[in-house]
């Protein structure tokens, strides 16, 4: 995987990047939410990556410092090197990132317009769905197929609750499911 | 509680950045300190540490960034940046998030392709990935909550989240599609339904 001798053909990462455009334009509620239609795309559709390196993609990148959105970048390094990761992280960034610039610019004065607020409240719903898919799709690799299943399912568990009842900072529930994992329970 | 405060009175909030260069080391900083997301931190640094937006302020911008595709804590940048200092400030604050994360994120994948053959390795990536999951669905169940005031009432707001998992993780369906086709009639819906 070099940068002159990509894994894919220039077709294949100019798709890459076409997909990801169109994706960024459908991220409401975050680039998570449109997780598992990069899964489908690049696990399921292209067999670019397999199910576990998807999974843990999204893994490194909740594990490292800094916005979860990076995970679009290690799904792109895993499928194509350096070049994967700069398409796939332009292809998230550049349509929101504009998008958001014009639309901050033009709909701070209609904050309260009818159109806005049915918009907000028409697509909260459906934020939300898409979150418990996105969590459910991220959560099968160790549920379904993995190799301690009932090891990994009180991991999932126990992070839903202490995120529910405590204000403990998720850097230390991420810190518990790597020493867990590393001693070979999940 | 609804309290819209109309205008833009920014009074409240008692400091801003001093620079573009202010902006860029504050935002790297709190996303530095993100582990598992940025959210939490940036509420921290920005209201509480910083001050330069009071708890309604980043509530509002926070909200707008949720509406808005993309990744939310970015287009918060984006938003807080342009507030100050336009393109270069927007430019600064997701550059300042970015770049140095970026880098470390890569860095780790390419170590984790050496290692990932290292049983404790895996599995330590495994551990976190499964609380990842857990995270996402946590956030879920509390953003739940707001279904309770959702215009379109709850049995309806409930039906359009269930008929979204559905769509998505059973039938796999492409997003573009659900939300175009489901996400127009709950809109459509919500604009009949509003005041």
């Amino acid at each position: 995987m070099t940068l002159l001798h990509p894994a894919l053909s220039a077709a294949d990462l100019l798709g890459l990047f076409a997909h990801f455009l169109v994706l960024s334009l459908l991220a409401v509620g975050g680039a998570i939410t449109t997780a598992p239609d990069m899964h489908r795309f690049v696990v399921d559709e292209h067999h670019w990556i397999t199910d576990a390196q998807f999974s843990a993609s999204v893994a490194i990148a909740q594990a490292a410092p800094g916005p979860n959105v990076l995970f679009v970048a290690v799904i792109g390094w895993n499928v194509a090197g350096p070049i994967g990761a700069l398409a796939t992280m332009s292809g998230t960034l550049l349509p929101s990132t504009a998008l958001t610039l014009f639309a901050t610019r033009w709909g701070s004065r209609r904050r309260e317009a009818r159109g806005m607020r049915a918009f907000t409240t028409g697509l909260t719903p459906l934020t939300i769905g898409l979150l418990v898919a996105t969590g459910w799709l991220l959560a099968r690799p160790y549920v379904g197929d993995g190799p301690q299943p009932v090891g990994a399912l009180a991991v999932i568990g126990v992070s839903i609750a202490v995120m529910l009842r405590t204000r403990i900072s998720p850097m230390w529930i991420v810190g518990f499911g790597a020493v867990v994992g590393a001693l070979g329970w999940v | 509680m609804s309290d819209d405060a109309g205008d833009d009175v920014e009074s409240a909030a008692t400091s801003r950045p001093a620079s573009t260069r202010d902006l860029f080391f504050t935002f790297n900083r709190l996303a530095l300190q993100g582990f598992g997301g940025v959210l939490a931190v940036a509420q921290q640094e920005l209201v509480e540490r910083k001050r330069w937006l009071t708890r309604e302020e980043f509530v509002e911008m926070l909200a707008l960034s949720q509406v808005l595709p993309g990744p939310n804590v970015v287009n918060l940048a984006l938003m807080f940046g342009d507030r100050f200092f336009g393109l270069r400030g927007a430019a600064a604050a997701v550059g300042g998030m970015l770049v140095v994360p970026l880098f470390i994120v890569l860095v780790l994948t390419a170590a984790y392709g050496e290692f990932s053959h290292v049983p404790a390795v895996s599995g330590a990536l495994r551990g976190m990935g499964a609380v990842a999951a857990g995270l996402i669905i946590a956030t879920a169940a509390k953003l739940m909550k707001t279904l309770g005031t959702n215009r379109l009432g709850l049995p309806l707001a409930v039906t359009f989240a269930a008929l979204t998992f559905v769509a998505i993780a059973w039938l796999r369906w492409p997003l573009v599609w659900v939300i175009v086709g489901l996400g127009s009639v709950a809109v459509a819906i919500a604009w009949v339904r509003s005041p």
